[in-house]
């Protein structure tokens, strides 16, 4: 299906750092600290010639099953048109602030207001759970973005309860392009940006959608009627105004990010009890 | 306008010197490259830099210092100390475990004697936690996953701060739900201690760190309250010896002082210093629009007496002090509703003009003297 076989590769690209910066998933240098997956090897300090290759057959067990299913998560089932409607998903602004590119999303206008197609949203709003979710499951950061003051609060809280990060202030110039300055050499850039508001105070494209494109950093965005959909890799095109909505994805997004880290801490305990054991018993031998 | 002095030594750690480097590009055009080329990249030697001083090479600009220190020299230097208080321990002859801070400042003081008058400039041995500015630690875990969840907004603190403050934002301007006001929503009868135990336990609910979900349920025990302005002072209604109600208030307007009595029922006299209102102003504008004014607004000339006392000032401002005094006095006997729409009036303002004083080189207080070219 082209979602998976399209989220493959980004999802490759997101889990991938530098040489010089992490060793990541897919290197297997030492098996000496522990690992991204935060798994220390006790017992004795020489491990079997055996557990290495152990380790990288699970790695790849636990990060390659969730891409062999379009829905692995089952993001399908946490919301629906319905639900959409009622939390007025479809308002969108009047027709004199239409973006022109986002005229593929919009159902039609009732006086002179836009009104969205909620079966596109459902289905843009289904992908992007899925990679966020799937984002999450590799233990990415995620950076909740927006500029709009009224849910400013709202949106802070989403992120501390997932676990995540927020930034919802005055974007400075040079963060994500100029990180290493302003932060320290060895600084982990975010590996998903999700908008809930693409524009800032003053009506114009948030420039971290920009700086985002330019650093390879995938993006989520609600996008409105008077948004620029284009250089955002997820759109979802839906009300980013009232209230109800706002909240409808917050919920959406932190309980999407929850499920996935539950399922990691699942997958781990499931894939790990053979080789916990075998850890064990050389510790308790030696 | 020194290149920065660096002191070099064995293998570097890749952070400081990015570090180093991040806070002199912050003033940008005063870093001087210095002659150590930064090769990044694992199991390269490199030169250790314990410490740098970067000095602004513009005249103008006085020499700011922006030292960083690593996080091994601060403990070398914190050994370092330990050993020192020691040695200085036995140097004086005291036990060297209980040897605080202000032993060793007398033995400082003792074996190094200065006759320098600032007291800053003499030598000291102090912590070097205390000399030595404070440092940022490393923000984020061995995985690279910052601690705070506001790091990339640049400042995690200050934004936690706001963030904490912005909790009790929606406290403001609110009021909880009053006793009758619970009874009518969960439809039971209440007794007082329930109700205050529900505004204790809401209280302390609203001063924890929560959710959307529960400011939401918080919200819903709250009413907004129409912020008001200085509170409309009403005076007391008083009886005198015959049962009649009345109320008195005072006003001022320039140098006029009124005391006014105002009875509840009466034909429309008023009577000021003992005289009828007709004789002691015989001007007309006074009589109508400052002393029958308040009554003619709230459509009650016939129905009030009068009697005031009045002194100081001028014919004009002794009936507006009269008139503010009436007004105030009146408001005992009206409606909340007439009391706002007098307030807006301007009838219960005290007039805050008085006579500007004269000025040196003027003839008054704004004329000046004639102009005369030549």
């Amino acid at each position: 299906m082209a979602p998976a076989r399209t989220a493959l590769p980004r999802l490759l690209c997101a889990g991938v750092r530098s040489a010089r910066r992490w060793p990541g998933f897919l290197r297997k240098a030492t098996p000496g600290p522990a690992g991204p997956s935060g798994r220390m090897l006790t017992g004795a300090p020489n491990p079997a010639r055996s557990e290495p290759q152990d380790d990288h057959d699970l790695q790849r067990k636990i990060l390659d099953l969730p891409l062999k299913h379009s829905d692995f998560f089952n993001v399908k089932e946490l919301f629906s048109v319905k639900s959409l409607f009622e939390a007025r998903v479809h308002l969108g602004h009047k027709a004199g602030c239409r973006h022109r590119f986002m005229e593929p999303y919009i159902f039609g206008s009732r006086l002179d207001q836009d009104i969205i197609d909620l079966e596109q949203t459902a289905s843009h709003l289904q992908l992007a759970l899925n990679f966020t979710a799937h984002v999450a499951y590799r233990k990415g950061i995620i950076l909740f973005v927006s500029r709009n003051r009224q849910f400013m609060h709202l949106i802070e809280n989403t992120a501390q309860n997932c676990g995540e990060y927020a930034h919802t202030r005055y974007f400075k110039g040079g963060l994500l392009t100029n990180a290493q300055l302003l932060f320290g050499p060895e600084v982990r850039l975010p590996d998903l940006i999700i908008f809930l508001h693409t524009l800032n105070n003053v009506f114009e494209p948030h420039v971290a959608v920009r700086d985002a494109a330019k650093m390879n950093i995938p993006t989520v965005g609600i996008v409105d009627t008077n948004c620029n959909p284009c250089l955002i890799t997820y759109p979802i095109p839906g009300n980013d105004d009232s209230p109800p909505a706002v909240h409808l994805y917050c919920r959406l997004f932190c309980t999407t990010i929850n499920r996935a880290k539950e399922k990691r801490r699942q997958m781990e305990i499931l894939y790990q009890l053979p080789s916990v054991k075998r850890a064990e018993d050389s510790g308790t031998a030696n | 306008m020194a290149a920065p002095c660096v002191s070099c030594g064995r293998a570097l750690s890749a952070r400081l010197s990015l570090t180093v480097r991040a806070s002199l590009a912050r003033r940008p055009g005063h870093w001087k490259p210095s002659a150590v080329d930064w090769q990044m990249g694992a199991g390269s030697q490199l030169l250790k830099l314990i410490h740098t001083t970067a000095v602004t090479t513009k005249k103008n600009v006085p020499a700011s210092r922006h030292e960083v220190y690593t996080e091994d020299f601060i403990k070398k230097q914190i050994e370092e100390f330990n050993i020192g208080k020691r040695h200085l321990a036995n140097m004086m002859g005291e036990d060297p475990e209980t040897f605080t801070q202000e032993d060793i400042d007398r033995a400082i003081a003792y074996l190094f004697p200065s006759g320098l008058f600032e007291k800053r400039a003499r030598p000291i041995m102090k912590h070097p936690d205390q000399i030595f500015p404070k440092q940022r630690a490393i923000q984020w875990g061995k995985d690279g996953r910052p601690f705070h969840f506001l790091f990339y907004t640049g400042k995690p603190s200050y934004y936690s701060l706001m963030h904490v403050s912005m909790l009790h934002l929606y406290l403001i301007g609110s009021r909880w739900l009053i006793k009758e006001e619970l009874e009518e929503m969960l439809v039971e009868n209440l007794s007082d201690q329930d109700y205050m135990q529900f505004i204790r336990l809401l209280e302390k609910l609203s001063t924890l760190q929560c959710g959307p979900a529960e400011e939401e349920f918080v919200q819903r025990f709250r009413r907004g309250v129409a912020i008001q302005s200085k509170k409309q002072l009403i005076e007391p209604v008083q009886y005198d010896e015959r049962g009649m109600a009345f109320s008195t208030s005072e006003g001022r307007r320039k140098s006029a002082t009124a005391k006014a009595v105002v009875y509840e029922h009466g034909s429309g006299e008023i009577s000021v210093n003992g005289m009828g209102y007709l004789h002691y102003f015989p001007v007309l504008q006074d009589r109508c629009e400052q002393l029958m004014f308040p009554f003619h607004f709230l459509d009650r000339l016939g129905k009030h007496d009068v009697t005031c006392t009045v002194c100081g000032g001028g014919r004009s401002a002794q009936a507006g002090a009269i008139r503010l005094a009436v007004a105030k006095a009146l408001c005992s006997f009206i409606t909340e509703d007439e009391v706002e729409w007098m307030r807006q009036a301007g009838l219960l303002t005290s007039d805050p003009r008085v006579r500007e004083r004269k000025k040196p080189g003027q003839e008054g207080a704004r004329r000046k003297f004639t102009w005369k070219k030549r």
